[in-house]
């Protein structure tokens, strides 16, 4: 009875299947789905090597700075990093005095001491990143209707966020002639900027990186796109991920510690069981 | 119950003595996981996995009352407590990190616990009630990993509650009230996490309540073995202290060193970059998927596209998700082949090996795919086989099977012979 029972309820799952499976096969071959310009010229990113790499990766001080410095002079135009706090950058290598300039020069949302009227202040240390826009709408007004976003995590909110970064800056170019041959429709509107390391190939940013030099380095460093792409990515996996080096150096006594214990472990249990076949 | 010849608890101490006299628990300690406990002296590295699974339960519960110290469940900062957390907490990047690989390593042990239970019938007679509990654990598990993949109030911990908490829509009549009675609201929102975190903090006690039932099933026969034969004789056993606490112990160092590799060196490789973007219910992501371990049973939901009769696709998806869970409770009623172990059932054995584990891993594959053409197909065969095997294959292979032949004993099997089995009047 039992085996019956089981078996019509086993039937009634396979066969409701078999018939979902049928219908689906029967209109994939009809009506296949149709290639898209997304499907076809949407580009993985490009292939691009950080210090901060590998399981021994560390993050490059100079060129962390560099990235801010592309930060500060051409993202924070429109980009807020508001879980980073202007005292964070100390561990870019900046002294105390450096960390409060930096701050100074940022103004943030404050209150009037003596009117008690909202007003704008020099950052301190312990602010946070502000934001470029008062609100969501001020943001979309500025902006073609796409909301500029939040910095702070984007390395991390992306596939290979940093190589995408990185892919994205360097990655705005001309609609192939191909696309547009074979997707008429796919034109990019006017408005937009055609990018193929974008999910939808066509995004609201005009191309913020646009001529070698456009930063000009303390370092010495020549600021190519390429160069400044490199940099701002490196410093944007910094303030989406800072406790990154922290994690890898704290990763290997443990694993040492754990592959000592392990043997050990195993070396233990062989004795005390050195007399019982098993 | 114990088997007659395990040692029995005598305190040396006279402290031991005073307390053994009025609270038996280092007794009770000493016949659970001591000298008292004896356990077949055959078991493979496939049984460490129910300790392994004990350990991650208590490393979740650890990390996860550290992170219920730093976390706030309301909408408008949930997100950025669970960052301020991860930046400025000492050691919260650990105590996230450890928390959120937890749950994959969690499941990682108990997926195979569970497979180790179907291959070598753990759940046949006398060890129903053990396996009836362990099916409730990993229930409350799901419930409780979907819960806390909800809190961090990112893209996909949204749009994983507002799909997840969609099914209950499909319950024809009640569905939406009952929906929007459990949400507390239309949508996902503040009422949902604030009741999704209590949930989420209550529940690992639960799951506690029960192991403890299920530890507590278990010790009634014993641990069962890869033969499947029965303890007979004291030959065939061994106290777990010290010979299954030294072989757990080196397998918690492997566990350990490869769950710190995923912590230190790949936290988030197992988790979805867009739950780095905070919720927002007007952007759907892309693809939505939830968890990993969730994957098989979303591509059952999945998988049913055509309404069946009058019953509805989603509604048809929904039933199966859960009935492909809840058929695992019926197991030691579906399967009557007197033989335990698929180490001796020929039939079995092959249809556990090239049906169900090819099937669940096509289902493991096609529910982190799009729901796209040909993920939907080869989601459709798998779950096809997937309750052909336990609803038609396993009751007519049980039925009609002709296992090989079993040793005498655990003794025999190890040793090649047993003294006992001379004696005994052949069978």
């Amino acid at each position: 009875m039992a085996r019956i029972l089981s078996i019509l309820v086993g039937l009634f799952f396979t066969v409701a299947l078999a018939w979902s499976f049928v219908l689906g096969a029967i209109t994939a071959a009809t009506e296949p789905s149709p290639l898209t310009a997304e499907k076809k010229f949407h580009l993985g990113p490009k292939e691009v090597h950080f210090s901060f790499d590998g399981p021994f990766g560390k993050f490059d001080n100079q060129q962390l700075q560099r990235g801010f410095q592309v930060y500060k002079e051409v993202c924070s135009a429109c980009h807020a990093l508001k879980h980073v706090a202007f005292r964070d950058l100390a561990a870019l290598g900046y002294t105390e005095a450096e960390v409060k300039a930096i701050a100074a020069g940022f103004s943030v949302p404050g209150v009037d001491p003596n009117t008690g009227e909202s007003t704008m202040r020099p950052g301190a240390p312990t602010d946070y990143f502000p934001s470029p826009f008062a609100n969501d709408v001020a943001a979309r007004a500025a902006n073609n209707n796409a909301i500029p976003p939040d910095l702070s995590l984007i390395t991390k909110a992306r596939h290979e966020g940093s190589a995408y970064v990185y892919s994205l800056m360097t990655g705005f170019q001309e609609q192939p002639a191909e696309l547009l041959k074979e997707f008429p429709d796919a034109k990019t509107p006017s408005g937009l900027h055609y990018n193929p390391y974008f999910a939808n190939l066509n995004l609201a940013m005009a191309p913020p990186l646009v001529a070698d030099g456009q930063v000009e380095y303390g370092d010495g460093t020549k600021s190519t796109v390429d160069q400044m792409s490199k940099d701002v990515a490196a410093f944007l996996t910094w303030a989406a991920e800072p406790k990154l080096e922290k994690r890898k150096q704290t990763g290997w006594p443990i694993l040492g510690f754990l592959l000592f214990a392990t043997i050990l472990g195993y070396m233990s249990y062989r004795n005390i069981w050195a007399d019982k076949k098993h | 119950m114990s088997f007659p010849w395990a040692k029995e608890y005598k305190p040396s101490h006279p402290f031991m003595k005073w307390m053994d006299d009025r609270l038996p628990l280092p007794r009770l300690v000493y016949n659970a996981v001591g000298s008292g406990y004896e356990v077949p002296r055959n078991l493979n590295y496939f049984w460490n996995f129910g300790f392994l699974a004990g350990l991650c339960l208590v490393l979740q519960i650890v990390t996860g009352i550290v992170m219920a110290m730093h976390y706030a469940s309301n909408t408008a900062v949930a997100f950025d407590t669970i960052e301020m957390t991860v930046r400025d907490v000492n050691w919260g990047w650990l105590m996230r990190y450890a928390h959120a690989n937890g749950a994959s390593a969690f499941f990682v042990v108990i997926y195979i616990h569970i497979f180790r239970g179907f291959y070598y019938g753990s759940y046949k007679a006398p060890r129903e009630m053990v396996w009836l509990l362990g099916v409730v654990i990993f229930l409350l598990m799901m419930a409780t990993a979907f819960m806390g993949y909800v809190l961090p109030w990112g893209q996909m911990s949204f749009w994983g509650a507002k799909v997840i908490t969609g099914l209950f829509s499909a319950i024809p009549l009640v569905g939406e009230p009952l929906q929007q009675w459990l949400l507390g609201g239309f949508a996902p929102d503040n009422a949902a996490l604030n009741r999704f975190f209590s949930l989420h903090y209550l529940l690992p006690f639960v799951i506690l309540g029960v192991v403890i039932l299920h530890i507590w099933a278990l010790h009634i026969p014993g641990s069962s073995n890869p033969t499947g034969v029965e303890v007979k004789s004291e030959s065939d056993t061994v106290p777990f202290y010290p010979y299954y606490v030294a072989k757990d112990g080196w397998a918690i160092g492997v566990f350990a060193f490869l769950y710190c590799l995923m912590v230190f060196f790949f936290p988030n490789a197992l988790g979805h970059p867009d739950n780095y973007i905070p919720a927002n219910p007007m952007s759907t992501p892309a693809h939505i998927v939830p968890e990993w371990y969730f994957w098989p049973f979303y591509a059952i939901l999945r998988a049913f596209t055509q309404d069946f009769f009058f019953i509805p696709a989603k509604l048809m998806g929904v039933l199966a998700m859960f009935g492909a869970i809840l058929v695992w409770f019926f197991l030691p009623w579906l399967d009557k082949s007197p033989v335990r172990s698929g180490s001796y059932r020929p039939m079995y054995k092959k249809f556990f090996w090239f049906g169900l584990i090819p099937a669940m891993a096509v289902l493991f594959y096609c529910g982190g795919a799009p729901a796209e053409e040909p993920y939907v197909m080869f989601s459709q065969i798998a779950a096809l086989y997937y309750f052909a095997h336990f609803l038609i294959v396993l009751p007519i292979v049980s039925a009609i099977e002709k296992p090989l032949p079993l040793p005498y004993s655990i003794t025999e099997s190890v040793l090649g012979e047993d003294e006992a089995a001379k004696l005994a009047p052949s069978a």
